[in-house]
């Protein structure tokens, strides 16, 4: 007995020794899981989403930047006034910025950046968020003028874009694979197809951040995604691709889950010139055939907000319009029969590869089915997705999440696949370029809510959820998305 | 053995330009547009045209395939549109992983395969031979991908001997290189040493019954020895053809395990590559797989030739 007990001392000694020997210093490098590997490190020069969520203020920062929720916040510039006629905005930049290579950011890599993203040949996939731009001059060596050929209420918002980050102009032909950038974190190695490895930057001009070094491992496949995260490969995994897998981590007490809002309005894309969808009537028979809940149960297990507009419940000028688009087959064959199609039609709805738009399909058309409406389904991969929906217009409906940031304005553009760009709702995008003031421009994308919800442009179905699971010891990541982004800059581990 | 080595290096040329043509116009009709896919939906048309401009997609297409050809008769496979980096360099990267892979699946699965087949071969309708065919028939039944998926299962999540996937790279230590490519390598092998072994069975059958076995047993040999002997040696041109067709398949369709165990293989770097639309790379790795399969298979015949000297004799 004596023995016994002797042995369970010394074995608990040995046990409190090893676990605390390791809990002395608190761990500082992560290992993070991500779906998709950015095609490379340039941010400026690509739309994947992934290059942001690598790069996007742990190597790179632009003169604004985005915070966890959403709010624009001081990047590299610390300061800024605007002009009366809000036309021009003169930013004071940081001091002792240096750039990964030792040589110093100042105003004249600041208008290099601009000129380069608005430039006749820039390949920057978000060109139309320079377009406004008359000139770019540099003051001083710390100050920076930017003249806008007109008012541009979401400069400020525009310039927080991975787009719109500064860079070296000496960098700039290596800059897909050696990013140089005034982050936190430089690129120390990428295995290419595997993973991409940051070591902190010793220099870095902002405050102190407590990881020395991050990995991001790619995990394309959900199960193996799933097989990482539990077999403790990864620490986290962000935008996590099997929503189901979620209780399972929830349940575990090493693991957390991180539920948050993203950009991402996911929508039953209608082609508004493609008869019979070019009747309001159809368009609204379409929208009150479907049931929100059941496709986020079923199609994002539950996580996800019900959305009855182009918007982000999360920010402050939201207005939830649900109601106009309420669940209710009865009034969609009404309204299918008062169209003139009491008998139905049949239509395509042509899916891209996520899951929410696959999974989301299947329910959507069964939906459909029930008031008359039969679809054809095909399952596109992106790449044609974005050459016959996107491009060629040919579709009926289509079901896609729309995560840029702020982007109601694409219901003003005409050509664009949807094909809605009524002039009156362009009108109020032109006002809202002209305001300024914070209420006035609340109103005014309110009552642009409003007009696309009433001309039931699109079938509005619910704002991506941003899934993440971490282990229970990290703290600091962001659990909303307002850009595609794994800001490392506030994460540390907590023992 | 010259002339027979000869026609077979004319029938491979010929195997190759085929390919390639054929690869080319397959990928010329593939919908989709790198550069509109690599920009996205808020791209303007005229960067679109710049990048198009960039990449070298505003020529002909005959004059892109000539491009193509010359070039990698040079060895430059050219600039994958997505990493904009040699496409040589990234083929090279995922060889380290893949033929690694490849060969160790193999050798695993030949070792497995050649006792089993022999020893239900030399004691056929024995319980032996009874567990080799059952235990064979579900190693054939069995997806590969989904015995993969419960290895990671016990091994890594369970039992944490192993990591769920991933590579940390050869640099990082030879045994934990391996050890990382072992559940791939043994889901991989799994099935093939199932096939190999039946195969390897029915040849050795197939052989123990012809005359000179009949005649080597005549002459005084057991029936161990003749099978050892003389049966073997000619037992092993079916299992020789298997074994050049696993090869290819090994190197080339790794795909889905690759994606289990998130390794940066040829087979996800293809994979990938067709959903971005990076067309150089996927036209360049499969020609690679292609000639990869050519030289494999212009192997197996010489190895044919050297096992059997009627061929040789033949031509």
């Amino acid at each position: 007995m004596t023995n016994m007990k002797t042995g369970y001392v010394i074995a608990a000694a040995v046990a409190i020794a090893l676990t605390g020997g390791a809990a002395q210093a608190a761990k500082t490098d992560i290992v993070i899981g991500l779906q998709l590997e950015p095609p490379h490190l340039d941010p400026t020069g690509a739309a994947a989403g992934a290059i942001d969520q690598v790069v996007y203020s742990n190597v790179f920062e632009g003169l604004t930047r985005f915070a966890s929720d959403g709010s624009i916040i001081p990047g590299l510039a610390k300061s800024w006034e605007i002009s009366d006629d809000g036309l021009s905005y003169i930013f004071h930049l940081n001091e002792g910025v240096t750039f990964h290579d030792g040589s110093a950011m100042d105003a004249e890599d600041v208008k290099f950046s601009l000129d380069r993203a608005r430039a006749e040949d820039s390949t920057n996939a978000q060109k139309a968020l320079f377009a406004d731009i008359a000139s770019v001059e540099a003051m001083d060596l710390a100050t920076v003028k930017v003249t806008l050929s007109k008012q541009n209420g979401s400069f400020l918002f525009n310039m927080a874009w991975g787009d719109a980050v500064i860079v070296a102009p000496e960098s700039i032909a290596d800059i897909k694979t050696k990013p140089i950038g005034t982050g936190p974190f430089v690129l120390s190695n990428w295995v290419q197809g595997d993973r991409i490895e940051l070591a902190k930057n010793p220099d870095y001009w902002g405050s102190a951040i407590s990881l020395d070094k991050a990995t991001f491992k790619f995990i394309s496949d959900p199960t193996a995604a799933f097989a990482a995260v539990m077999a403790e490969d990864v620490n986290a995994f962000m935008a996590f691709p099997a929503p189901e897998n979620l209780p399972q981590f929830d349940a575990d007490p090493r693991f957390k889950v991180l539920v948050g809002s993203t950009e991402g309005e996911t929508i039953l894309a209608i082609n508004n010139k493609l008869p019979p969808f070019d009747n309001v009537k159809i368009r609204e028979a379409v929208a009150h055939a479907i049931d929100r809940q059941a496709i986020i149960d079923g199609a994002m297990f539950g996580y996800g907000t019900p959305i009855g507009t182009h918007f982000a419940p999360h920010n402050p000028a939201y207005i939830d319009l649900t109601a106009l688009s309420a669940y209710d087959p009865e009034k969609s064959k009404a309204l299918l029969a008062e169209a003139g199609f009491a008998d139905g039609f049949t239509t395509t709805l042509k899916l891209p590869p996520p899951s929410y738009a696959r999974r989301g399909g299947e329910i959507i058309a069964s939906q459909l089915k029930a008031v008359g409406i039969t679809v054809e389904i095909s399952n596109l991969e992106w790449a044609q997705w974005l050459e016959q929906v996107f491009r060629g217009k040919d579709f009926g409906l289509s079901i896609v999440s729309h995560t840029e940031p702020m982007d109601i304005g694409i219901y003003g553009r005409e050509d664009y696949y949807f094909q809605y760009g009524k002039p009156e709702f362009q009108a109020l995008m032109a006002e809202l370029n002209a305001t300024t003031d914070p209420a006035e421009r609340t109103s005014i994308l309110q009552a642009a809510q409003t007009m696309i919800s009433e001309d039931y442009v699109n079938a509005y179905l619910f704002q991506l959820a941003n899934t993440g699971v971490a282990n229970a010891k990290i703290e600091g990541l962001w659990a909303n998305a307002p850009t595609q982004a794994v800001d490392l800059t506030g994460v540390s581990w907590t023992d | 053995m010259l002339r027979y080595t000869l026609k077979r290096l004319l029938s491979l040329s010929v195997s190759l330009l085929v390919a390639s043509i054929i690869i080319f116009l397959a990928i010329e009709v593939v919908p989709g547009d790198p550069a509109s896919y690599m920009l996205g939906i808020n791209a303007q048309p005229d960067t679109i045209a710049a990048l198009r401009e960039e990449l070298g997609l505003n020529v002909s297409a005959v004059e892109r395939y000539v491009n193509w050809v010359s070039g990698m008769l040079t060895g430059n496979f050219g600039t994958s549109y997505t990493y904009r980096t040699p496409v040589v360099d990234m083929i090279g990267d995922r060889m380290w992983i893949s033929l690694p892979l490849a060969l160790y699946a193999l050798l695993l699965s030949t070792l497995i395969a050649f006792p089993a087949g022999i020893l239900a071969a030399s004691k056929r309708g024995s319980v032996a031979d009874t567990l080799v065919m059952g235990i064979t028939q579900l190693g054939v039944a069995i997806p590969n991908f989904w015995f993969a998926m419960l290895m990671v299962l016990v091994f890594a999540i369970n039992l944490r001997w192993f990591s769920a996937g991933g590579f940390p790279g050869w640099d990082g230590g030879f045994w934990l290189a391996v050890k990382a490519l072992t559940l791939p390598a043994v889901s991989l092998a799994l099935p093939q040493a199932s096939i190999l072994a039946r195969v390897m069975r029915s040849a050795l059958l197939d052989t123990l019954g012809e005359d000179f076995v009949r005649s080597a047993r005549a002459k005084g040999l057991n029936r161990r020895q003749a099978l050892w002997r003389h049966a073997l040696r000619n037992a092993m041109i079916p299992v020789l053809t298997i074994i050049g067709l696993q090869f290819s398949f090994l190197l080339a369709g790794a795909i889905i395990i690759e994606n289990v165990f998130f390794l940066p293989g040829l087979g996800r770097l293809v994979f990938q590559s067709i959903s971005q639309r990076d067309l150089i790379v996927v036209e360049s790795v499969v020609m690679l797989l292609v000639f990869a399969v050519v030289i494999v298979n212009f192997s197996v015949d010489i190895a044919y030739a050297l096992v059997d000297p009627r061929l040789r004799r033949r031509s």
